[in-house]
């Protein structure tokens, strides 16, 4: 409520009501009286608006299989939280904070296009079961849930997680595959990347719904802006990235892409934005929030340079979710004025 | 962090963290302050202040005078307490503070005729102080004055005086600060104070720095009050060591660990033990410095304050001038009484006062708003699980975990909490605010406080 709501007082008037005596007539709590009114499931559902975009270019770029994709996996989300909360004799209330339809959402992002919808489906079940139910449900489970979903895939099939369809656009304008490789794949070995506008608009092949840095960008500053993300787990991402691209480019310029491309490329916008973002697998602290950040960006390097995989949120985010607890020890804030002197 | 830099940069004084409420103050800060005589009975507490309880020293059904003593005790610790009324006592009972704290009083029923002294108001909102030389009282005068006259602190903490400005060699005091934050959202009692009595405040100031040997005071006021600021400024003129320090506004910002970092950059240690006594600060809020100059120039004891009826749960809301011991009742229903969807009534404002179960309780010297509000008003607590956001911890102003400390006291276990030091959490509630798990964060904390003080007293004995 602002306080533009507040009526225009009354004048004097008698007692518009008898003032009742020593009965408990009235709601007793403890102070304080007031909340912010942001709840969770508002947070989610900031977080949802804030990917609508990279939605819609995904339907662009895709058409029907973005529908279905997200479709698939949001369904095998949704339906393993109501099955989960079944078993464990829950309510079915958390349906409705809608952490879940952010997991599935950012799991079917982060598939292949051209991926079977049943295997999407089976990546949402993982997600939640495995991940998220598990461990007791939100804000319980050590690791990110649609990574674990995408990481269940790509074990279980590994040659259809890293088949890139081509998207309908760049068919039309006349290229004549079905596949394609993404431009980290393509600067892994050497070939030709596409160009830097491209990459960064999102015009490349790639995951459905990360490949556009640009509306990544937009969604995640929006986020920042309504204090729904914080800004360090970003900040400490492309900081990170920025500074192991930019050495790595410095090193050997005809092996390694500069920062640039890092950036732009693969589900790293997207990733420092909505993935690294996550509450529930980043510590709690302040600084703790940066130091993840930077950890994920440098990890991402890591497996980028010198790794088999030529993409390495997935494993960044997973990897620094296992740190989290210990980063959050080393980084709990010392109170203003020092520790309770002992008794 | 930035929001600091930035106020910084606009020439505020701010500290790092806290939140942002809506004020809310619309609603009684245009109304200038009325004064209210009960028709009684009254209910005088003989407990108003932190420390030893005083005893009645009148006999039922005698006549008393305004302000003639009725209640004392030795204990240094402890504040006399005053007949706001003259009229004849009654019997003595059982009184139930707005803390909720059950305590023996005093009933006391106003005159029929001159239960005031004439002029009442008028002189409680004197602006006239010249010629009034604070220098020219000894130190320990003033302080015999504020320790006669019953002053406490009027902020809420109620802590007697006469016992935090007396001096201490071993520890000087070279700032006095001013607070006249009011950072609570809907109370405008010392907003209404500052503006239509501000020479007071001064004068009250400057014997208190007199008092504690103080070679500077600073009047520290947030910038949602530009007209309080103004009448402040006006009426510091000419005052030696005398500053007016702009704040953000920003709650907790009449917190005494935020508000002393803000204007002097000082860090006082944590609670339990830290007081700004340690960084050589004394405190003081801005309705206790004018009962000062009151006490010590005039005489005057603190038998009323003003206090803050307000909320949309009540017809008429204002600010009123009421004698201490003043049931809830009746103020109330001096205001047009409650409306018909009004939810819970707070003693106080509603980022840390306690609710009342009823209104048969008496306004006391620590009581500065009354806020009835309505469901549209009140956050609801209904508490899902944390998804470890982080938020609390962002915006403790005190930079502990909350929600590791509720957490840890929600399955009992005091020690994890107190590794989380629980104990330096000053209840501000900032973390209850901001949690979108709506998880009673400050509610949990408090309890474990409260919990671990019964320990301890048990572990003693
Ligand atoms: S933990 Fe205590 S000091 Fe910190 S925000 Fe909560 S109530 Fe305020
Ligand atoms: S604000 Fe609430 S949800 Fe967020 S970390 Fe603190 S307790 Fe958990």
């Amino acid at each position: 409520m602002s306080d533009a709501e507040i009526p225009p007082l009354p004048e004097a008037t008698p007692a518009a009501k008898p003032v009742p005596e020593s009965r408990s007539e009235f709601l007793v709590t403890s102070a304080p009286h007031l909340a912010a009114g942001v709840s969770t499931r508002r947070v989610m559902f900031e977080v949802v608006l804030a990917m609508v975009p990279l939605f819609v270019f995904a339907v662009y770029m895709h058409h029907a299989r973005a529908v279905v994709l997200t479709a698939a996996t949001l369904a095998g989300c949704l339906l393993t939280e109501v099955l989960a909360n079944a078993i464990r004799g829950r309510s079915q209330a958390s349906l409705s904070d809608g952490s879940a339809v952010v997991t599935g959402v950012i799991l079917a992002f982060s598939l292949p296009p051209s991926l079977p919808p049943y295997m999407a489906f089976i990546g949402g079940v993982v997600a939640i079961a495995l991940a998220k139910a598990v461990f007791g449900g939100l804000g319980q489970n050590l690791f990110n849930p649609a990574m674990v979903g995408r990481a269940f895939l790509m074990v279980c099939f590994p040659a259809a997680m890293v088949t890139w369809a081509v998207p309908v656009p760049l068919q039309e304008i006349g290229v004549d595959a079905t596949t394609m490789a993404t431009p980290l794949y393509a600067a892994a070995r050497n070939e030709a990347i596409p160009a830097m506008s491209d990459l960064f608009v999102g015009t490349v092949g790639g995951s459905l719904g990360e490949t556009s840095a640009l509306l990544a960008l937009i969604g995640g500053l929006y986020l920042v802006m309504r204090r729904i993300a914080d800004w360090r787990q970003p900040l400490g991402v492309l900081a990170a990235v920025a500074i192991f691209a930019a050495i790595a480019h410095r090193v050997n310029p005809a092996e390694y892409e500069g920062p640039l491309f890092h950036l732009s490329s693969g589900a790293l916008m997207f990733g420092a934005f909505f993935i690294a973002t996550d509450y529930v697998g980043a510590p709690i602290t302040p600084r703790g929030r940066l130091i993840f950040g930077f950890g994920v960006g440098v990890l991402v390097m890591v497996i980028r340079v010198f790794g088999a995989y030529p993409e390495g949120v997935m494993f960044a985010i997973l990897i620094m979710n296992a740190l989290t607890p210990l980063i959050e020890r080393w980084t709990t804030p010392v109170p203003f004025g020092g520790h309770v002197a002992a008794a | 962090m930035i929001g600091t830099l930035l106020d910084r940069f606009r020439g505020l004084k701010s500290f790092p963290r806290g939140i942002h409420p809506p004020h809310r103050k619309k609603l009684s800060e245009p109304r200038p302050i009325e004064l209210f005589i009960p028709k009684g009975p009254l209910q005088v507490p003989m407990v108003q202040h932190l420390g030893a309880g005083c005893t009645p020293i009148v006999k039922p059904k005698q006549e008393v005078q305004y302000g003639e003593k009725i209640g004392d005790v030795e204990a240094f610790v402890s504040a006399p307490i005053h007949a706001s009324v003259a009229g004849t006592t009654g019997a003595g009972i059982v009184a139930v503070l707005p803390s909720g704290r059950r305590v023996p009083a005093i009933t006391l029923t106003p005159a029929a005729e001159g239960a005031l002294p004439v002029g009442f108001l008028e002189q409680f909102l004197d602006r006239n102080w010249d010629g009034v030389e604070p220098t020219s009282f000894s130190p320990e005068a003033v302080v015999q004055g504020m320790r006669d006259q019953g002053i406490v602190g009027m902020g809420g903490a109620t802590f007697p005086t006469h016992v935090k400005l007396k001096r201490d060699p071993n520890r000087p005091v070279d700032t006095v600060v001013l607070n006249g934050c009011e950072c609570e959202p809907y109370l405008t009692a010392d907003h209404r104070l500052m503006l239509e009595s501000p020479e007071a405040i001064v004068v009250g100031l400057y014997l208190a720095m007199h008092a504690v040997g103080a070679k500077r005071a600073i009047i520290a006021i947030e910038n949602n009050k530009p007209d309080a600021i103004e009448a402040m400024r006006r009426a510091a003129l000419g005052r030696p060591g005398f500053e007016v320090a702009v704040c953000a506004t920003s709650y907790p910002m009449g917190g005494e660990r935020q508000l002393v970092w803000a204007v002097l950059g000082r860090t006082v240690p944590s609670a339990p033990k830290g007081l700004p006594l340690d960084v050589g600060v004394v405190m003081i809020n801005c309705a206790t410095a004018h009962c000062i100059a009151r006490a010590v120039v005039r005489g005057m004891p603190l038998t009323h304050r003003v206090v803050t009826v307000t909320g949309r749960g009540v017809a008429r809301p204002g600010n009123y001038l009421v004698p201490t011991g003043t049931l809830f009742s009746e103020l109330i229903d001096h205001c047009g009484g409650l409306t018909d969807e009004v939810l819970k009534v707070v003693a106080g404002g509603p980022m840390m006062g306690p609710t009342v179960p009823h209104l048969n309780v008496p306004v006391v010297k620590g009581t500065s708003g009354i806020t009835c509000m309505v469901d549209a008003e009140t956050a609801h607590w209904v508490e899902t699980p944390c998804i470890r956001c982080g938020k609390c911890v962002d915006n403790c102003p005190l930079h502990l975990s909350p929600t590791k400390i509720a957490h840890a006291v929600k399955f009992r276990d005091y020690a994890m909490a107190n590794q989380y030091d629980m104990m330096a959490c000053c209840e501000c509630g900032c973390c209850a605010y901001v949690c979108p798990a709506n998880i009673p964060l400050a509610q949990y904390i408090k309890a474990g406080k409260n919990q671990q003080r019964l320990m301890a007293a048990q572990n003693k004995k």
